[in-house]
């Protein structure tokens, strides 16, 4: 493929809008699995679960996808605060949480991918609002408003998140437990009920990505699958903890692939992507903004 | 007491002999036929209306008496889409349920895993919707529920070229972008080779991951090659992705289509709406007047009055009457044979032809239909997304092979065309 500065200008920004996702989608795991350290492997599956919800809800009663997903938002607060209590119980208070706790989180995988086959049926689901067929096209650029708006939905949530851990008292808690467990008690506070709430917050942001993901694209219960690689190496690549670390490597993600699909084909785009992941990891271990331990 | 039973059983003999053949056979124990079928994960909606032709099959020959005057029981078992699951799934149907036929799970790469225990126990094996599965294992027992025949490579896209040659202004240049799959980069290999065949320049000729999430870049890249024919081969999500995607691009090309799975499936008909308008693409069967085969109508009946409650395909103009053809293959061997003799069926089955709902069928040698049937349909005068429209003809206009066309190519794809 000859260069070209419009194509290469259209990578980039489809790139990001991409990202826009994928940072969305990575934000709820790097507050499982880069503060809390659980490796929820469900999260992409709560995803889905909660995108044929959305189609469910919004369909039967008119709601735009993303709209739907914020009223939805608090009932997956409780499934995560259900989840993470059944798993406190049975493997992370035994000291059970590596092995057994990644074939659990496995558990809670299939659970939900066969429980939306019996409930919903094997078919692709969609809900298209009425933007998804708009672009704008400033030049030449195109932005498609069916990835745009789920990009910029997805934003602001994860705007909202970092307020909330940076500003709230049971935010700087969260970041405090992710640090050091032993030493919240000391403040009296107990950190198996701040992991709790934080657990709820992910899956709060499962749903969110929920929304913005039937809106790029039909899901189908097995749709999760797709994104369990990516948005672990996310979460490595910005650095665990790091929320802003993880919006970074997801836009750094999306550009890398969809500018490596443009010019060299599609088949190099994962390999690349990932390939930057490991480029990443030798030259910072602890990841894109991870602190050195 | 010896004698007495001996007078017992001699007179239950006499009263047996008295009863109609029919009801007396009917007393004797089912004719089970296992497989394993996806009811879950990827291929499960496939599967899972396959399933429904299969019940209504089943349905429809124990009202008649059966198979051999014995009721048919379907034995099937969640292969979870996942091939590594198949071989036990054979095995335990044949050792542990002690079928006495066996037949397929639908798709290539559920058929394949399945192959060595079928060979190893010699079954005679009817398979669904596999895309030249047994050119490895050349099992003579096999027998293919496709439309594309012994040569894959020599026939897929014979029908798109015949396509391409009604356009207007004569096609110089093609782009092919493939999934990276077996079934697709067979269909890619058979555009290459007619592309060369036919001098057509091939300006853009890539693979996908499976994985892929944005098809934009790789779309706006065949946009810039200017292509006069564009040639995907795709499964369902992907299609969607890449005809959104084209869409929002207003991609523009005089021939766009190829071996795209999805814009058969009610459900991405309803999601695509106009945006199918002009689309090429390979299909098995469209309600159109050419193939209106006997029993067809009353099948889509049946299975379309029960598929919004089992949850699947609404339309049942895919593989759905396929699946109920694989039984009626299976059903018509055994009437002819008389009895459950793997080989004598697989002999029945090489040297007859056989009437189904997808018309009349003939296997060659490897078990592929000795005529191929690669429709390339052409979606057209598509306003909404409602899905009344392609119960009736119309709406997928056949235009290629010439023996099934029902109309005439509309050009370009895009901007309104």
């Amino acid at each position: 493929m000859e260069f070209d500065l419009s194509l290469l200008l259209n990578g980039i920004v489809s790139g990001l809008l991409l990202g826009g996702l994928y940072a969305v989608a990575a934000s709820g795991l790097a507050v499982s699995f880069g503060m809390l350290d659980i490796v929820n492997i469900a999260h992409p599956a709560l995803m889905v679960a909660a995108a044929f919800l959305v189609v469910a809800v919004g369909g039967a009663i008119g709601l735009d996808p993303l709209l739907c997903a914020v009223l939805l938002s608090p009932v997956f607060y409780l499934i995560g605060v259900g989840i993470y209590t059944f798993y406190n119980r049975f493997f992370e208070r035994r000291g059970d949480e590596a092995l057994q706790g990644l074939a659990f989180f496995f558990g809670v995988m299939f659970i939900i991918e066969v429980g939306l086959v019996m409930a919903f049926g094997p078919e692709q689901r969609f809900l298209d609002p009425s933007y998804a067929f708009t672009t704008w096209r400033i030049g030449e650029i195109d932005l498609p408003l069916r990835m745009l708006i789920p990009a910029l939905f997805g934003l602001l949530a994860i705007g909202l998140l970092y307020l909330f851990l940076h500003r709230s008292f049971i935010g700087l808690a969260i970041a405090a437990v992710a640090q050091d467990a032993e030493a919240l008690r000391l403040l009296a506070i107990d950190p198996v009920k701040i992991k709790r709430l934080a657990f709820g917050v992910s899956a709060m942001l499962a749903c969110i990505a929920g929304g913005a993901l039937i809106v790029v694209q039909p899901v189908e219960p097995s749709s999760g699958q797709i994104f369990i690689g990516r948005v672990f190496a996310i979460c490595i690549m910005g650095g665990m903890a790091s929320l802003s670390g993880a919006i970074a490597a997801a836009f750094l993600f999306g550009v890398v692939e969809n500018v490596t699909a443009t010019f060299f084909g599609p088949s190099w785009a994962p390999a690349v992507a990932f390939g930057w992941l490991l480029l990443v990891l030798a030259f910072r271990p602890q990841g894109l903004f991870g602190r050195a331990a | 007491m010896t004698g007495l039973l001996r007078r017992d059983l001699g007179r239950l003999a006499a009263a047996a002999a008295a009863v109609p053949a029919t009801a007396r056979a009917q007393s004797g124990p089912p004719l089970r036929i296992g497989y394993s079928m996806s009811l879950s994960g990827g291929l499960a909606a496939n599967g899972r209306s396959s399933l429904l032709a299969h019940k209504i099959w089943a349905e429809d020959v124990n009202a008649k008496g059966g198979i051999l005057g014995r009721q048919v029981d379907l034995v099937y078992y969640d292969d979870q889409s996942n091939p590594g699951q198949v071989p036990a799934l054979y095995t335990k149907l044949l050792d542990v349920d002690k079928v006495e036929m066996v037949t397929s799970p639908y798709a290539t790469v559920m058929i394949a895993p399945s192959m060595p225990v079928v060979m190893q126990r010699q079954m005679t094996y009817v398979s669904l919707f596999g895309s030249g599965t047994n050119e490895t294992f050349k099992y003579d027992r096999y027998f293919s529920i496709n439309v594309g025949g012994d040569d894959i490579k020599g026939t897929y896209a014979s029908g798109f070229m015949e396509v391409i040659g009604m356009l207007p202004t004569p096609a110089r240049s093609i782009s092919i972008l493939a999934v990276d799959n077996e079934f697709a980069q067979k269909a890619a290999e058979s555009m290459r080779h007619f592309a060369r065949q036919k001098g057509l320049r091939i300006v853009y000729d890539r693979s996908y991951p499976p994985t892929t999430v944005d098809f934009t870049p790789t779309l706006r890249a065949i946009q810039a090659t200017k292509p006069d024919v564009v040639f995907f081969a795709s499964y369902p999500s992907d299609s969607i992705g890449i005809l959104r995607a084209m869409s929002e691009l207003r991609f523009s090309a005089p021939l766009v289509g190829g071996g795209m799975i999805g814009p058969q499936i009610a459900a991405v008909q309803a999601q695509l709406g106009p945006i199918l308008n002009n689309l090429v693409s390979w299909d098995v069967y469209s309600p159109e007047p050419t193939m209106d085969f006997p029993g067809i109508k009353e099948f889509q009946q049946k299975y379309r009055a029960r598929a919004a409650a089992e949850q699947v395909d609404l339309l049942g103009n895919y593989l759905q009457p396929f699946a109920y053809a694989q039984m009626q293959v299976v059903e018509q061997a055994l009437k002819r044979v008389g009895k459950v003799d793997q080989a004598a069926l697989a002999a029945d089955m090489h040297a007859h032809t056989f009437d189904t709902v997808v018309g009349p069928l003939k296997f060659s040698a490897l078990g592929e239909w000795v005529e191929p049937r690669n429709l390339f349909v052409q979606f057209q005068g598509i306003t909404d997304g409602d899905l009344e429209k392609y119960k009736r003809p119309g709406t997928k206009v056949i235009l290629a092979p010439a023996k099934y066309k029902s109309g005439t190519l509309r050009t370009p794809f895009g901007q309104g065309g």
